[in-house]
């Protein structure tokens, strides 16, 4: 099979996870900026690792033959510091000049707070000045409904922004209807415990629709599984699902949106 | 979207799920045995089981842990959740 890991924080991961993803059938992976598991003391900070997520991510992946695109963000899990946030977002326009970045995200919120939102606005006004592509995280567990609506209400209320541009990450049974029936693409997050299983997802796509959704692992430094996409192909078939099917939810749709952004080209 | 072929869905996922509910029974065994009852985040789960009595049980459930407010809070105070709303009135 052949597979977009349209979701994974490769910074986290070792090189015997490109391997495995390789040979999987991965073709392109794209790594939103994160939340490094601890708060960045400084802009400087998030500087060097736009660097490593635009040069040096690049250049490691490419050494297994696997095409590396990022996003570009600070994310919501530090957006409490306005002032941090507004020096990080003030660097991202020269970043974005740089041939592997698809947009801003994962922007979003995480517990829902005033400050989140302002961040979260901010960088929805600097995705529309710079005609980027969205990608949003929204929150975890109990803070994940309210959430998602606040984000799908703040977005869709934003005239500069196509929902067609948006993808809105880590979707589940609750929040699904609301993100496609406001026209955005949605994400499905497979991971052990929280978030989506494998047999999850599936059931999401057979009762909310396939045209708009794609699966990731955003597998991170967290307790999180590299293959767990092309596990989730596995389980298709299981169902009884055909290649051609596989091959639209695991390769055409990442690919459909993806190609929204100039710079995703696939040899 | 459907499947090629439809496979018996009780045949394909029976004892995956038998064998997660068995898990659960002894997890609420193990929490009442050792005196946890009155944690908010198991007072959560104990009513997140009536929405198996539904018909949307996934969504059910999920709806159940969650905050119902639509209101942003002043400011975050942790990063992390809990997987149960902490405010939710105890029953």
């Amino acid at each position: 099979m052949r597979y977009i890991e349209p979701h994974a924080h490769m910074v986290s991961r070792t090189t015997d996870d490109y391997v495995a993803m390789v040979t999987a059938g991965c073709k392109a992976v794209c790594e939103p900026a994160f939340w490094a598991g601890f708060d960045r003391s400084s802009a400087n900070g998030f500087y060097d690792y736009f660097c490593q997520l635009t040069d040096f991510e690049p250049k490691r992946s490419a050494k297994f033959g696997l095409p590396h695109y990022c996003w570009l963000c600070i994310n919501p899990k530090e957006a409490e510091d306005i002032k941090l946030a507004d020096e990080v977002i003030a660097l991202i326009p020269e970043f974005l000049k740089n041939d592997t970045v698809l947009g801003i995200g994962e922007i979003g919120l995480n517990k829902n707070s005033r400050n989140e939102m302002n961040v979260l606005e901010k960088h929805v006004n600097l995705a529309a000045e710079n005609n980027q592509l969205i990608l949003v995280h929204t929150p975890h567990l109990e803070d994940k409904r309210k959430g998602t609506k606040l984000i799908v209400d703040v977005i869709k209320s934003d005239s500069r922004i196509d929902p067609g541009r948006v993808l809105i990450d880590h979707v589940e049974e609750h929040t699904a209807k609301y993100v496609m029936d406001a026209g955005f693409w949605g994400g499905l997050t497979l991971y052990p415990e929280s978030k989506c299983t494998s047999a999850r997802a599936i059931d999401i796509l057979e009762n909310f629709g396939s045209e708009r959704l794609w699966m990731n692992s955003a597998c991170d430094w967290g307790v999180s599984v590299p293959l767990s996409v092309p596990y989730a192909a596995q389980e298709m078939r299981r169902r009884g699902y055909g290649d051609d099917t596989i091959d639209r939810i695991f390769y055409r749709n990442p690919v459909e949106f993806l190609s929204q952004c100039p710079n995703f080209k696939l040899k | 979207m459907e499947p090629k072929k439809k496979h018996n869905t009780v045949e394909l996922y029976f004892m995956e799920a038998r064998a997660k509910l068995i898990d659960i029974a002894a997890f609420m065994d193990r929490v009442e045995r050792d005196g946890y009852t009155e944690d908010f985040r198991y007072k959560a789960f104990k009513g997140a089981l009536k929405a198996l009595d539904s018909e949307n049980r996934a969504q059910n459930v999920l709806m159940s842990f969650s905050d119902p407010t639509d209101e942003l809070i002043p400011a975050a105070t942790t990063k992390a959740a809990c997987g149960a709303w902490p405010d939710k009135p105890q029953q």
